[in-house]
């Protein structure tokens, strides 16, 4: 049987700057993984990979990433994802510090 | 140190110049990632985690102090500050824009430095001995041999596009400090019977999902076929090497199925072919490069003020005698300076760091600087007698930690910290691990012990060499650490054993202290270091101290 499908969130990065992304539900790009969309339904989610990937002059390597709903819009459930949208570890550097 | 010729300087010029062309055609939409990608990475970018990331080629991992400056100065004017110096001898910036390397192209250029092939299936960045033109047990410096090597790979028509990235270190001393045995292509600088200096060339060593420890392909080469031999065993693997399977493409696989032999012969035949092509202009080119190496001129001096200092200050005695390494030259000594501060990250200086280092190698250091694979960096020349000073103006900046060869000496790869193929943290537990012996006070009883951490099964971070290995894993979505026991990154090379069943990410460290506690108890005197007592005593007694549950259990098995 196959794997029932889970929560995504197309992520990608950045042309210009190189950081993580992630595809709003009115077709632009966040750098806050709560304001993405929440995929929830499988069709759909490749349909807005494809539509993201069509965004060449932005961004880079968009792909599914695997998310769930919160109160605070999606979370990351791997936690390379949970890296991706917070920074390095060793210093304080990258998203984390954004706004400090 | 080389110095770029109008030749040099014409290449790489027009190199930035299509390279800065090739980013505005991205940015501008004419070129699709696919396309701009190749691109890229034949100049050195890559894209990681939270950035793209720059990987900058420090050739054989020479450095003048004009161009470690430069090194600080695109630190802080197109990064965060810092840079990352790796285990091939590269710097990494980890944060720049794409639209500013161009730029940070440019700067390298004027110092004769670039990022070309420290990425793509190319020959790359050739490593060295650290301690090259220094060494007491040097044979000859391989530093003219190795920059021969990179003119030669640099944009070599037959070699831009491969089945996979090729690596060539090449060492000239007694002792191997240049991992030889865990490159794609080895040269080893010997005298045979008759005093006559050759070449042993090694095949066939790597690390990554299949170690292999390099053979000997040939035992004695003479100077002028060096340059043939070499190209003849590329294009030998270039040919038959697999295209089918990535994981399959280096040349020790090649070798594996093959065999030793048959690659011999195929390499001879090759070499035969092209021997004749090779004019002599290599040669020629060999001893111009020869001229740019030729030895500082070194001063006879009394050492009095190193030996008062080194009675008077426990401090500097111990950093002494952690760091310091015998010259070729009676009242000079070999520095090492440790990028391994407890608690900070292997590898790391910061702008400031490096500018200090350029000034202590401009006043007392004959202005060269080394970076070394174990992600330090050297001072090769310095007199006995400046010692002191150079250890105050080294103590300024906090980079005075006296560990270099023990357990905090740590070899480490960027890890999921950065990397974008990582499956787990590096840094975080090197940092750990330095932490928590600091704390204890023993490294110094422990002795020398290498504990080499790798994110990944790639293993940039040499784990199946270190004494201690540590292989970071994701099982199941979970950080998991795989311990290896009783690896060896010398001329004795040999890879390291899996202990047993991973560990958690707040376990490694405990782990790592049970082992290394067992260490001492085990030990048969201080003077045997933990890789001696591993090979005399095995793997079981290490794994009794790592896994005490499953010990405990055999005891409560046989009591029933």
């Amino acid at each position: 049987m196959p794997r029932a499908f889970t929560p995504k969130v197309v992520t990608a990065n950045a042309l210009i700057e190189g950081d993580v992304i992630y595809l709003t539900a009115d077709n632009g790009w966040t750098r806050d993984l709560p304001l993405a969309e929440l995929l929830t339904d499988e069709a759909h989610a490749q349909l807005r990979l494809l539509e993201a990937e069509q965004q060449v002059g932005e961004i880079v390597g968009a792909y599914l990433a695997d998310a769930v709903a919160s109160d605070n819009g999606p979370e990351p459930t791997h936690f390379r994802e949970d890296f991706r949208r917070t920074g390095p570890s060793n210093y304080f550097h990258g998203k984390q510090a954004v706004g400090q | 140190m080389y110095h770029y010729n109008d030749f040099d300087k014409a290449f790489l010029a027009e190199r930035n110049t299509q390279f800065r062309a090739q980013v505005e055609r991205r940015v501008a939409g004419n070129l699709t990632e696919d396309e701009f990608k190749p691109l890229r990475l034949m100049n050195g970018l890559y894209l990681q985690l939270h950035a793209y990331m720059l990987r900058v080629a420090i050739p054989y991992g020479t450095l003048s102090s004009a161009q470690m400056d430069t090194l600080a100065l695109l630190a802080d004017k197109w990064d965060k500050g810092y840079g990352h110096f790796t285990t091939r001898q590269n710097i990494q910036y980890n944060w720049p824009k794409l639209t500013d390397v161009p730029d940070m192209l440019d700067a390298l250029g004027e110092v004769g430095m670039h990022a070309i092939q420290t990425s793509g299936n190319t020959i790359r960045n050739v490593t060295a001995d650290h301690f090259a033109g220094a060494a007491a047990d040097e044979i000859e410096d391989p530093r003219p041999l190795a920059e021969l090597i990179r003119q030669w790979s640099t944009d070599h028509p037959e070699f831009q596009f491969m089945g996979r990235k090729f690596k060539i270190a090449v060492s000239g001393a007694a002792a191997d400090r240049a991992v030889l045995k865990a490159h794609d292509l080895a040269v080893r600088i010997v005298k045979n019977d008759a005093g006559v200096v050759g070449y042993q060339v090694l095949v066939g060593g790597g690390l990554g999902r299949t170690p292999m420890i390099g053979k000997v392909l040939h035992d004695f080469l003479p100077r002028e076929d060096l340059l043939p031999f070499i190209e003849a065993t590329v294009s030998v693997w270039n040919q038959i090497g697999r295209r089918d399977n990535k994981y399959k493409a280096r040349i020790k696989i090649t070798v594996h199925e093959h065999g030793l032999e048959d690659i011999r012969a195929r390499v001879d035949e090759r070499f035969a072919q092209i021997k004749p092509t090779f004019s002599g202009v290599d040669q020629a080119l060999f001893e111009d490069i020869k001229a740019h190496f030729a030895a500082p001129a070194f001063r006879n001096a009394p050492t009095v003020d190193y030996d008062t200092a080194y009675d008077a200050n426990p401090t500097f005695r111990s950093w002494a005698d952690t760091n310091l390494a015998a010259h070729r030259v009676d009242g000079y000594a070999v520095v090492t300076v440790s990028l391994k501060k407890h608690g900070d990250t292997p590898g790391d200086a910061t702008s400031a760091q490096m500018r200090a280092l350029a000034q202590i190698a401009r006043d007392f250091g004959h202005d060269e600087l080394r970076i070394s694979h174990e992600q330090n960096v050297i001072l090769p020349h310095v007199h006995k007698s400046d010692l002191p000073v150079v250890y105050a103006a080294l103590r300024d900046v906090d980079l005075h930690t006296a560990n270099i060869g023990l357990i905090s000496d740590i070899i480490a790869c960027p890890g999921m910290d950065y990397c974008a193929l990582a499956t787990a943290r590096s840094i975080p537990v090197a940092q750990k691990i330095a932490e928590r012996f600091d704390e204890l006070k023993l490294e110094h009883d422990i002795g020398h012990l290498q504990v080499k951490i790798s994110g990944c099964i790639n293993a940039c971070g040499h784990h199946h060499v270190g004494h201690i290995g540590i292989l970071g894993l994701d099982r199941a979505g979970v950080e998991n650490y795989q311990i290896t026991l009783g690896g060896d990154a010398t001329w004795d090379a040999a890879i390291g054993e899996r202990a047993g069943p991973g560990f958690a990410y707040d376990e490694i460290v405990p782990a790592i202290e049970r082992l290394v506690n067992g260490y001492l108890e085990l030990r048969d005197s201080p003077a045997e270091t933990f890789l001696a007592a591993y090979r005399r005593l095995g793997l079981a007694p290490f794994k009794a101290y790592l896994y005490p549950e499953a010990q405990d259990a055999k005891v409560r098995a046989n009591a029933a």
